[in-house]
């Protein structure tokens, strides 16, 4: 008994010593980042490269994601609800639920499936092919050069491809809901404009952009943080994917809470 | 003869390993300096020190008159610029031509315009025998004997009062090695008028003897040879000459 106590507790302990630095590093690697985003020089060109590679990567599967799941949740409430006649809600519940949780959260999983991973990869292979020392070498700083570029682009560009997701979801739905299951489309419209408003929109665009910054950060981290070859390099990956999409889900609790009580 | 760099009873350890141990070294102006040693001596934390990527854990670190320690960390990006430096492997930028490789430095720390970087930049690639097929390619499509040209032009691109080589011939048939080692030779004359300072850390004995001024022998974190070619050949330090030895 004592024993399985003693090894319970050095297990705590090691946790404890092997996270603790580890949060610290990501802590001062977030400060770096905003500290280099404010020095000139201000790397324009590399941010909007950085804002057509995401959109390039993602557009496409944000469009399949948001039209499906669209299509299949206002299949799912007409189902339901037309057992008590208010099918007629199909549409402000199937808005609602896309512009406060759905989009962001689909769209930032793409995005860390997507992008955090290539960011991981790219910075990660640049790591141990000495590209960055050779940065460094040169007096180029390398957080500023490759790091503040993607999280900022990613930071601007997860609310634009959250609206796109709000905007087809909401067409996916009225497919459906209008034109193949036949709810009446004055309803459908008029039920929409009583629930939906401004500030649940913004909801959903505020909460993608916070989940654009962690994946970025997380993705950028994960490509400084390589050791060794092409193994390195896919654990980097791998970690900025599984990171990414933990971090998306866990803060999107916390978010709502903070958002429910500000807006 | 005035001297580029210096180490004053440089200490540098990691945790409780000493990698370099109260080391004294000059290296002078003008001339092409190779430190040797065997695989972990230090030859790498050394150039990190040049550099002012690593910080003396104690004594000091003079590159060209100015004492690193001194420099903050803007002003040691911009001291940054007196360097160039051709890595083990090239180290270029894969997602750029090899022309804007060797415009990177110049886009970054110049104010040249569009056309004069250009003819800048096809300029340094004829010097170091760059194929006009390679300009406008991926580092990926060329050879590595290419890549190094390309390296060293970008390495050149800042006129750099400081040149240093991490094992420029690691890797490289007997061939290519000989052509880089020919170009590291014409490259240090080319810039003679400047006059730069060349540093390379090698493991290679042969190329060593053949373009060095000077060699500087690393072992157990100090310089235990520092010598013209000459007198090294001559060393009757037992290391030095089991590695002469082991090596020809």
């Amino acid at each position: 008994m004592v024993a399985i106590v003693k090894n319970g507790v050095s297990w705590v302990g090691a946790s404890v010593l092997e996270v603790t630095p580890a949060i610290g590093r990501l802590v001062l690697y977030i400060f770096s980042t905003f500290f280099w985003f404010l020095k000139p020089p201000f790397r324009r060109t590399l941010f909007f490269e950085q804002m057509v590679f995401m959109g390039n990567k993602s557009l496409f599967i944000v469009l399949l994601t948001s039209s499906f799941s669209g299509m299949v949740f206002a299949y799912q409430i007409y189902l339901g609800f037309t057992a008590f006649s208010v099918d007629s809600f199909v549409g402000p519940i199937v808005a609602i639920a896309v512009c406060k949780e759905l989009a962001p959260v689909f769209t930032g999983l793409v995005v860390a499936g997507r992008c955090g991973a290539a960011m991981a990869a790219q910075i990660g292979t640049m790591k141990v092919t000495e590209q960055v020392d050779a940065l460094e070498c040169m007096g180029v700083n390398s957080v500023q050069y490759l790091a503040v570029p993607r999280v900022f682009a990613t930071v601007i560009t997860m609310p634009m491809l959250c609206m796109i997701f709000m905007l087809i979801a909401n067409l996916g739905s009225w497919v459906i809901g209008v034109k193949v299951l036949g709810i009446d489309p004055v309803m459908y419209f008029s039920k929409l404009s009583d629930f939906m408003n401004l500030p649940m929109i913004i909801e959903g665009l505020i909460k993608a952009s916070f989940f654009g910054f962690l994946i970025s950060i997380i993705g950028t981290y994960q490509g400084f943080a390589v050791k060794g070859g092409a193994e390195g390099v896919g654990r980097g990956t791998n970690m900025a994917v599984v990171w990414g999409m933990i971090m998306v889900l866990i803060s999107d609790f916390f978010l709502t809470a903070i958002l429910a009580k500000i807006l | 003869m005035s001297d580029a760099i210096e180490f004053n009873h440089l200490t540098k350890t990691f945790g409780d390993h000493t990698v370099l141990n109260a080391l004294d070294f000059k290296i002078h102006e003008g001339k092409i300096t190779t430190i040797l040693g065997f695989s972990g001596a230090g030859k790498s934390t050394l150039l990190k020190h040049i550099l002012g990527i690593h910080h003396p854990t104690s004594g000091q670190v003079k590159v060209l008159g100015q004492d690193l320690k001194n420099l903050d960390e803007g002003q040691m990006r911009e001291f940054r610029t007196n360097f160039g430096m051709v890595f083990q492997y090239s180290a270029l930028f894969d997602s750029m031509t090899n022309f804007d490789n060797v415009a990177f430095p110049m886009r970054e720390f110049t104010k040249k315009s569009k056309s004069q970087i250009k003819e800048d930049v096809l300029s340094l690639m004829e010097q170091v025998g760059l194929d006009e097929h390679a300009w406008y390619k991926l580092p990926s499509e060329i050879s590595g004997g290419m890549r190094k040209r390309v390296g060293l032009a970008r390495g050149l691109a800042l006129q750099p009062k400081v040149m240093l080589y991490d094992e420029p011939t690691t890797g490289l048939d007997p061939i290519t090695t000989h052509m880089v080692d020919d170009l590291i030779r014409r490259t240090h004359a080319a810039g003679a008028s400047l006059p730069m300072t060349s540093v390379i850390i090698s493991h290679d004995i042969a190329a060593t003897l053949r373009i060095s001024d000077y060699i500087a022998f690393l072992e157990l974190g100090q310089v235990v040879e520092h010598s013209s070619v000459e007198d090294f050949k001559k060393s009757t330090n037992p290391t030095i000459r089991k590695f002469l030895e082991l090596s020809t």
